[in-house]
């Protein structure tokens, strides 16, 4: 393939909603994407496989220990405080130093976003995987509970139960949003939809799996 | 929120007049209907205003026929024809949530004079 891979590091700013161009309101994140530098290739031939790492923003100088300073300044680029690897068919399109901004996204696109959901810390089944919970009142104690485990044939619980334990903080993708404003001049992306994490979280968009989205 | 603030600046209207809850107003609203568009007037009690920028709201209730009816709208929404204040209210609290509770001349409202 000869096109470059769509795809760019963010931060998730917030949430909002604007006027589409019917005036009906539509729910969006709002996420500060980019620029990310390239910092290095990998190659086939000495890495074993195609990818570029691209950095993203800047690092405090004292936050920068010497073997990264000495990959930096290899690659000619300013001290950056995230590094991240992207696989693409074919890494020789890049070269260190270059800038990718939102603009590799343009409105209409669909995108998966990928970031690490907020922790919920320790969560019962109800919240953790969608089990109804018993009568709340009515003389039943049995409000919140996980119910059985298995049947009585197994005399043991099956790997993979569902039960209660620790939920989110874990690796998200949202897939197939679509992108409804981009401003490479203040790093905007505006997707359409919720993203997974926290406000200020990091997140990275790639274009979606599922194709060009076909609008609302 | 900076950002958040730019992506909703350039549709915020600024043709939007001061109203506050209390006030009676009309509010000309565009429907589409059966692929025509036309305008339609709602006209009420301002009950509550929230929410901050873009996302903010009002609730107008009116008394038709004997049944109260509410209706919520975006201030910023495109599909606000136009907005007028037919009438200033005096009162005492930001959410008028108790009218719904009252009827006929309980639920009037002082005239605010400035």
């Amino acid at each position: 393939m000869a096109d470059k891979e769509k795809w760019i590091l963010g931060r998730k700013v917030g949430m909002t909603q604007v006027f589409d161009d019917q005036g009906r309101s539509c729910v969006v994140t709002v996420l500060r994407a980019g620029p990310c530098v390239v910092v290095q290739k990998r190659t086939p031939i000495r890495d074993g496989y195609s990818a570029v790492q691209v950095g993203f923003e800047d690092a405090r100088t004292h936050k920068v220990n010497k073997p990264k300073a000495g990959h930096f300044a290899r690659a000619k680029v300013r001290p950056l405080r995230i590094l991240r690897e992207f696989r693409c068919p074919d890494s020789g399109l890049y070269e260190p130093g270059e800038e990718i901004k939102a603009d590799v996204f343009a409105p209409g696109d669909a995108v998966d976003v990928t970031g690490i959901s907020k922790g919920k810390g320790f969560a019962g089944a109800i919240k953790r995987w969608g089990f109804s919970r018993g009568p709340m009142a009515h003389g039943s104690k049995y409000h919140r509970r996980v119910g059985s485990l298995q049947s009585r044939e197994a005399a043991r619980v099956f790997k993979g139960r569902k039960m209660p334990g620790r939920m989110g903080g874990a690796k998200v993708t949202a897939q197939n949003l679509s992108v409804v404003k981009v401003d490479p001049e203040h790093n905007l992306l505006v997707l359409e939809g919720a993203v997974p994490g926290p406000r200020g979280g990091l997140v990275t968009v790639k274009a979606g799996r599922w194709g060009r989205r076909s609008g609302r | 929120m900076d950002l958040v603030r730019m992506v909703q600046q350039q549709q915020l209207r600024l043709d939007v007049p001061e109203f506050r809850p209390g006030d009676t107003v009309r509010v000309h609203v565009k429907v589409i209907e059966g692929g025509r568009e036309r305008v339609q007037a709602f006209e009420g009690v301002v009950i509550d205003r929230k929410g901050g920028g873009l996302d903010e709201t009002f609730t107008v209730r009116r008394v038709s026929f004997g049944i109260g009816v509410e209706r919520s709208f975006l201030v910023h929404s495109p599909r606000l024809a136009k907005l007028e204040v037919v009438r200033r209210g005096r009162v005492r609290r930001a959410k008028l949530y108790y009218l719904r509770g009252l009827r006929g001349r309980a639920a009037r409202i002082r005239e605010r004079r400035s």
